[in-house]
């Protein structure tokens, strides 16, 4: 049975307000852009967002207004540090008061791990002696010289990969951050894709596979679906993007103005690709670098 | 060739430092910004054995390519020598096989600790920072750790406010008592000089000052009172291949300009 659906119709079907969302999985990279820019239009409320490093679109959910609880171990924007909608939310209230668990990145991983396992806790030699695990309910002493982790077990993952089928399977190469782990401790996986292929490419290579597809409950075709993060063989890192969205959102009139435009006013994610303008062809990468064939007969 | 102070960056000298605690053969925990650069000048010198792991899941021993500016670059995975998960990375990590980490800070205090994530009350910061990313996790488990950040007073403080990143927390044998197996600050790299950390009371002293500036201008800008041994120096200037290397690797100055 086809899993393929447009992005609205998997957000509305799996990303209900008040839901907890894993995104930005692989931390820099494949950040799946287009499906939080789509919460934004639908506008989403009360959510919980998961995530060890999501660049600047954790930011831009808060700003929205979209966000009640963040459960990170950093937030901001890694071009120019701080994010302004985040330090709004937290420092002001502004536009609304956003409660923070505070984690590493070890210690996100080791709770998604956890709820992959489907075990209540993993234990850890990391953050002993750091105030995180004060400001985190769910790190608590186990032993001397042991941390627990709460398992952590969101609604639904959000995963960008290079390609897939309408089936849910699927291709993920380059760093993976905590995707498995992500993916495998939520209740609903949803894929937005660059490309949709037949089934027997995704077969021809299960190594490459990041989770079974049985897990996976909604499939969207949405090349382009990352920007500005990257996506390994498809395009790089568009560094002016995150320049320009810290200049522009120093104040919540600007970050509305910024809103508007590159999301609310924006239809679809070609929509907003055509007002990346020329830069977006731009991210393609000029050479080529194919793996050498493995043989799996 | 050593070159004149006005023909460097501070940010390019701190990348200079930061290279020249990297050993050759060693595993670097090499993080975000301007370690990115360290890491590559140091395979290009001194270092060419070492080994970078990035906590986005990626361990390199190839040199990274010129202009990268995130460890999720592409080009920082094409040619890695493996590319996986950052729980996997992180393993490595917390078995010990990490002989030197990297991390910044917003704040550092007179025995090492680090905050990134909140400048004032827990429950409504006058300043909100983006938090630990891997900095915690790195501070804790590494062998050695070098961190890298601005000077000034507001920065450099008697006491942080908020303990990301765990130093030598209140002094001599702290660390043993939080239950971290091995550890602790080796140096503070800032935009005025280099900080390390004295063997017995495990509180900061300045190990040298950058060539523009003096000790007692660094000790002005120190939010305690800084200990200044006799041993006290001019830090190393970069030489001429060294800022050659640094801006080939960061042609627009996205991070030394």
């Amino acid at each position: 049975m086809s899993k393929l659906v447009p992005l609205p119709d998997a957000i509305t079907r799996f990303v209900p307000d008040g839901a907890s969302v894993a995104l930005g999985t692989s931390l820099e990279s494949v950040i799946p852009f287009a499906a939080g820019h789509e919460m934004v239009r639908q506008n989403r409320r009360d959510l919980e967002l998961v995530g060890p490093i999501s660049d600047i679109l954790f930011d831009q959910l808060i700003g929205a207004g979209c966000v009640r609880r963040v459960v990170a171990a950093w937030v901001g924007n890694v071009s120019a540090g701080l994010g302004h909608n985040y330090r709004r939310a937290a420092e002001q209230g502004v536009p609304r008061a956003i409660d923070v668990e505070e984690h590493s990145n070890l210690s996100i991983g080791l709770g998604l791990l956890a709820g992959a396992l489907g075990v209540p806790y993993l234990p850890t030699r990391t953050l002993l002696g750091s105030d995180l695990v004060s400001r985190n309910p769910r790190l608590e002493p186990l032993e001397p010289g042991l941390l627990r982790v709460g398992a952590i077990e969101p609604d639904v993952t959000i995963l960008h990969v290079q390609r897939a089928d309408d089936a849910g399977h699927a291709h993920a190469w380059g760093n993976l951050g905590v995707t498995k782990e992500a993916g495998l401790a939520a209740e609903s996986v949803i894929l937005t894709s660059e490309e949709i292929v037949p089934t027997d490419v995704i077969l021809s290579d299960p190594n490459r596979v990041p989770l079974p597809p049985h897990r996976v409950r909604a499939v969207c075709h949405v090349p382009g679906g990352a920007h500005p993060s990257p996506v390994q063989g498809h395009y790089g890192r568009d560094h002016v993007a995150y320049a320009a969205y810290h200049r522009a959102t120093r104040d919540q009139a600007g970050f509305d103005a910024w809103l508007r435009e590159g999301v609310l006013d924006v239809p679809d994610r070609a929509g907003y690709l055509d007002k990346v303008g020329e830069r977006w062809p731009a991210l393609r990468p000029l050479v080529r670098c194919p793996a050498a064939p493995v043989d799996y007969a | 060739m050593a070159v004149n102070a006005a023909d460097y960056t501070p940010q390019e000298l701190m990348v200079v430092a930061a290279a020249r605690e990297i050993r050759d053969g060693e595993v670097v925990f090499v993080g975000m910004r301007l370690p990115l650069l360290a890491f590559a000048l140091a395979k290009r010198t001194h270092a060419p054995s070492a080994i970078g792991l990035f906590e986005n899941g990626l361990v390199r021993d190839q040199l990274p390519p010129p202009g990268l500016y995130t460890m999720g670059d592409p080009p920082n995975v094409t040619g890695a020598s493996w590319a996986t998960g950052l729980v996997e990375v992180m393993a490595l990590l917390q078995r010990g096989d990490v002989d030197l980490g990297f991390i910044g800070g917003a704040e550092v205090d007179r025995f090492g600790n680090i905050n990134t994530n909140l400048i004032g009350p827990p429950e409504r910061p006058t300043v909100r920072l983006p938090g630990s990313g891997g900095g915690a996790d790195i501070a804790c488990l590494s062998k050695r750790l070098v961190s890298l950040m601005e000077h000034a007073p507001r920065r450099l403080r008697e006491r942080v406010d908020f303990v990301t990143s765990p130093g030598y927390g209140d002094g001599p044998d702290w660390r043993r008592r939080q239950g971290l197996v091995r550890g602790g600050p080796s140096a503070v790299i800032t935009t005025l000089g280099v900080l390390r950390f004295d063997d017995i009371t495990s509180e900061a002293y300045l190990a040298s000052y950058h060539p523009f500036t003096t000790a007692e201008e660094v000790a002005a800008a120190t939010g305690w009172p800084l200990s200044i041994p006799a041993c006290c120096a001019p830090t190393p200037p970069p030489t001429a291949d060294e800022l050659r290397l640094i801006r080939e690797a960061d042609p627009d100055g996205f991070w030394t300009r």
